[in-house]
């Protein structure tokens, strides 16, 4: 028998629940940092990309903030199951980015950890943080947390998987939607998450991943108007100073978790998911 | 029987208005110059400068009131700083919990006097800050006093550290109880404070300094420095400011917002509001049409979570529109200090003017205009209470913020519908919905993208409940426990 051909993969992105091409029909060569040798054209994703996955984020938005907790504790659960099943996947990836093969094996049991983390915290958080408020008058009244709504997501440039999931799955469990663009010095792990994804139940649209330069799209990422939230990990202050102006278009909530160690225990827990909630208060006169 | 011929003859008085009922002004303490308090006491603004605090219901000067320069900022926030890092942050919390307490027995004891000034200062009735602002601005300082030594328990697996000092600019709808709003959670959780309270309605923030004294509060844990626009923007760009909390409108929201980016500042934000206010065809019709009143007449309609569009289903809209008129017609509009008034004065001549604009712009696109047959005094800013009918989504008056006794009117006939509507604007501060159906209140109030939905009510508050916006309406909460959250950094 003659040895198999490898067959390369080609890499696309992950809007509405699809792998498509860029609309730019635009490329990025990705290197192999160790043999020098281009491996992957990446997509380089356009404004007009970003643009028609917030559609879709939009319109996923009141199917999946509705599901139940229970379902998207269950998705996520689910999500975590097909990760452990292509594990090796990402280890490899991870290696050919330059990670050693025992910082690939911890990042992506981290990785698996994380989802699992999360998915327990779907039916739970909104216990923690809901409230019955003891107002001094005849009334019940009562706080809850609602998701925010389309959030953008810039990932974390380092930390490809775990960083990727550590800024997605906290908004998501919540019932956002979001639009990622994945690491731009290490893209592979982010814009192969999409596969696990497409085997995991979650609708068309919740989770929308792209690739592209983060300099010319990040303008974009927090100026949409029907963006109502940009979590992002800002390189300098520059960046932050730009980001910030720019959600003062439409009161946009802007996180920026640029110093945030993703490996710490700090990086996971539900005040991650707070901070792409809105307090809701309701009040219902006591009477006959 | 000839006395009974007697009372047949006599003829019966046809006059059924109310008789003069003014609140007494005679208790009141006022100075004619309030300086800006800073580290404890009042101090004069460096360039010597003073604008006239006038009472909008007659336009006569109550006091004049000194306005803060970029020096007077200066020395405020470096008050605050020194006694944030000496005293306030060390203090035991309990003890910081009782000078709170102080503050709301204070201002419990004055309420009547703070009452009258309020409704000198701001034009709003007596009946309104007699009975809601000042009682809620002493609950407020109450709540949060009980907080302070308890903050280990406010946030599940985390604990809290204050930020530093906190910037507070406060708007002229409800000026002592937004300063209370927040004074009293920023002091419970250890930071200090530099309040600039809005420029046409500074005197209750000013006799609140006078408690802060009596309370024998450290110096410079609380600074109020009166002045215009340029003051708050003094204090939103001073380098030792650690947060800044603003209430006030969508615009200069974003200005703050554009202001602080790429600073580590925090900031929250209490923004502008178009509350759609919905009424069902079930709904009890005789108490939605008390509640349409009060969500929109209500403080002139100066509120931003007003019910400003109401959405009535096609079958009862006529009998509603109908009811809403005659009821309109019985509000008194007219001195804001008789405790009968329902209706007191426009806060400013700008005010005034802005909803003026908007009428005519309302009457230019084809609207059909309705307003109060009530006689409008001849000196003062007033607005009779107006309502707006054959309007539609894009009409400005559906999309924009009036900020004034101004309603308008749209049908719906489906529950879908009327939740598109109602979502469909930039704001997302409160809502309301009117029927008898369990299911419908809680279907309206889940789809509503706003902070606070009233039901079967509106334009209810309280200390213990969170209050703050989705979208273009701000972010950050204020009140309950949520509103501890914008004045600490958890760890």
């Amino acid at each position: 028998m003659t040895q198999s051909l490898h067959i390369n993969k080609t890499y696309k992105l992950y809007i509405d629940g699809k792998f498509l091409r860029t609309e730019s029909g635009r490329y990025i060569k990705w290197t192999d940092p160790k043999k020098n040798m281009p491996i992957i054209n990446f997509c380089r994703g356009s404004r007009k990309d970003f643009r028609n996955a917030v559609v879709a984020a939009r319109s996923a938005f009141k199917a999946w903030s509705g599901r139940s907790a229970y379902n998207r504790g269950q998705i996520f659960y689910r999500i975590a199951e097909m990760l452990e099943g292509r594990k090796e996947q990402f280890k490899s990836e991870l290696i050919l980015q330059g990670f050693t093969k025992k910082q690939s094996e911890k990042e992506v049991a981290l990785s698996i950890n994380r989802i699992v983390y999360y998915a327990g915290w779907a039916d739970k958080y909104q216990q923690l943080f809901s409230r019955v408020n003891p107002v001094s008058s005849p009334y019940y009244n009562f706080s809850t947390p609602e998701p925010t709504g389309v959030v953008a997501v810039i990932a974390p440039d380092h930390s490809c998987l775990l960083g990727f999931l550590s800024v997605v799955v906290p908004a998501v469990v919540g019932g956002n939607t979001v639009v990622v663009l994945a690491s731009e010095s290490y893209p592979l792990c982010g814009i192969t998450f999409a596969e696990v994804l497409h085997s995991s139940d979650v609708p068309g649209g919740v989770i929308n991943i792209m690739s592209g330069r983060y300099n010319e799209l990040i303008e974009q990422f927090s100026s949409h108007m029907d963006v109502n939230a940009i979590i992002y990990c800002a390189v300098d202050s520059g960046h932050a100073s730009v980001v910030e102006k720019n959600t003062a278009l439409n009161v946009k909530r802007a996180v920026n978790y640029a110093d945030q160690n993703w490996i710490n225990p700090d990086a996971q827990g539900p005040y991650h998911i707070m901070k792409s909630q809105e307090i809701k208060t309701s009040w219902h006169p006591i009477g006959y | 029987m000839v006395g009974r011929t007697n009372t047949t003859k006599k003829k019966v008085s046809t006059n059924w208005e109310y008789s003069a009922a003014p609140e007494s002004t005679d208790h009141i303490s006022l100075m004619s110059n309030y300086d800006l308090f800073i580290a404890g006491k009042f101090t004069k603004p460096k360039e010597g400068t003073y604008f006239n605090s006038i009472n909008p219901a007659n336009e006569t000067n109550i006091a004049k009131v000194a306005s803060a320069g970029k020096a007077d900022v200066n020395k405020a926030v470096a008050a605050a700083k020194v006694a944030y890092e000496n005293v306030w942050k060390k203090m035991d919390p309990s003890q910081r919990g009782k000078y709170i307490y102080r503050i709301a027995r204070l201002i419990q004891e004055r309420a009547r006097e703070f009452a009258v000034i309020e409704t000198l200062d701001c034009g709003k009735p007596i009946r309104e800050s007699r009975d809601i602002d000042i009682p809620l601005a002493a609950a407020h300082f109450f709540y949060y006093a009980g907080w302070a030594d308890k903050l280990d328990y406010a946030f599940p697996g985390r604990k809290t550290k204050p930020i530093g000092v906190a910037g507070q600019i406060i708007p002229w709808n409800f000026p002592l109880l937004m300063a209370a709003w927040k004074i009293a959670p920023a002091l419970a959780t250890g930071n200090t404070v530099v309040l600039k309270p809005a420029e046409t309605t500074p005197l209750t923030a000013l006799k609140l300094a006078e408690i802060i004294q009596d309370a024998d509060l450290p110096p410079g844990v609380v600074n109020i420095v009166t002045g215009d626009g340029s003051t708050g923007e003094y204090l939103v760009n001073h380098s030792k400011v650690d947060k800044i909390a603003f209430t006030g409108s969508t615009e200069v929201g974003k200005s703050i917002i554009r202001a602080l980016a790429g600073s580590s500042k925090k900031y929250t934000l209490e923004l502008g509001g178009k509350a759609a206010n919905i009424i069902f065809e079930d709904a009890p019709i005789d108490q939605a049409v008390e509640g349409i009143i009060n969500s929109i007449f209500f403080n002139q309609g100066h509120v931003c979570c007003a019910g400003s569009r109401l959405y009535v289903q096609e079958s009862v809209s006529k009998e509603i529109i109908s009811k809403l008129k005659s009821r309109m017609e019985n509000l008194i509009l007219g001195d804001p200090l008789d405790k009968n008034t329902d209706i007191g004065a426009i806060n400013s001549k700008t005010q005034l003017e802005k909803i003026q604009m908007y009428l005519d712009i309302g009457v230019d696109e084809g609207s059909t205009i309705y307003q109060s047959t009530c006689t409008i005094p001849k000196k003062g800013y007033w607005c009779a209470p107006t309502l707006f009918t054959d309007m539609s989504q894009s009409h400005r008056l559906v999309q924009e913020e009036i900020f004034g006794p101004v309603l308008v009117i749209q049908t719906f006939r489906t529950i879908d519908e009327v939740i598109a509507k109602a979502n469909n604007t930039p704001y997302g501060l409160s809502g309301g919905v009117w029927t008898d159906k369990g299911s419908k209140i809680f279907k309206i109030s889940k789809d509503i993208r706003a902070g606070v939905i009233w039901a079967n009510t509106f334009n209810k508050f309280d200390p213990t409940s969170p209050f703050g916006g989705y979208k273009e309406s701000g972010m950050g909460r204020e009140g309950g426990l949520e509103g501890l959250l914008p004045y600490v950094n958890l760890y």
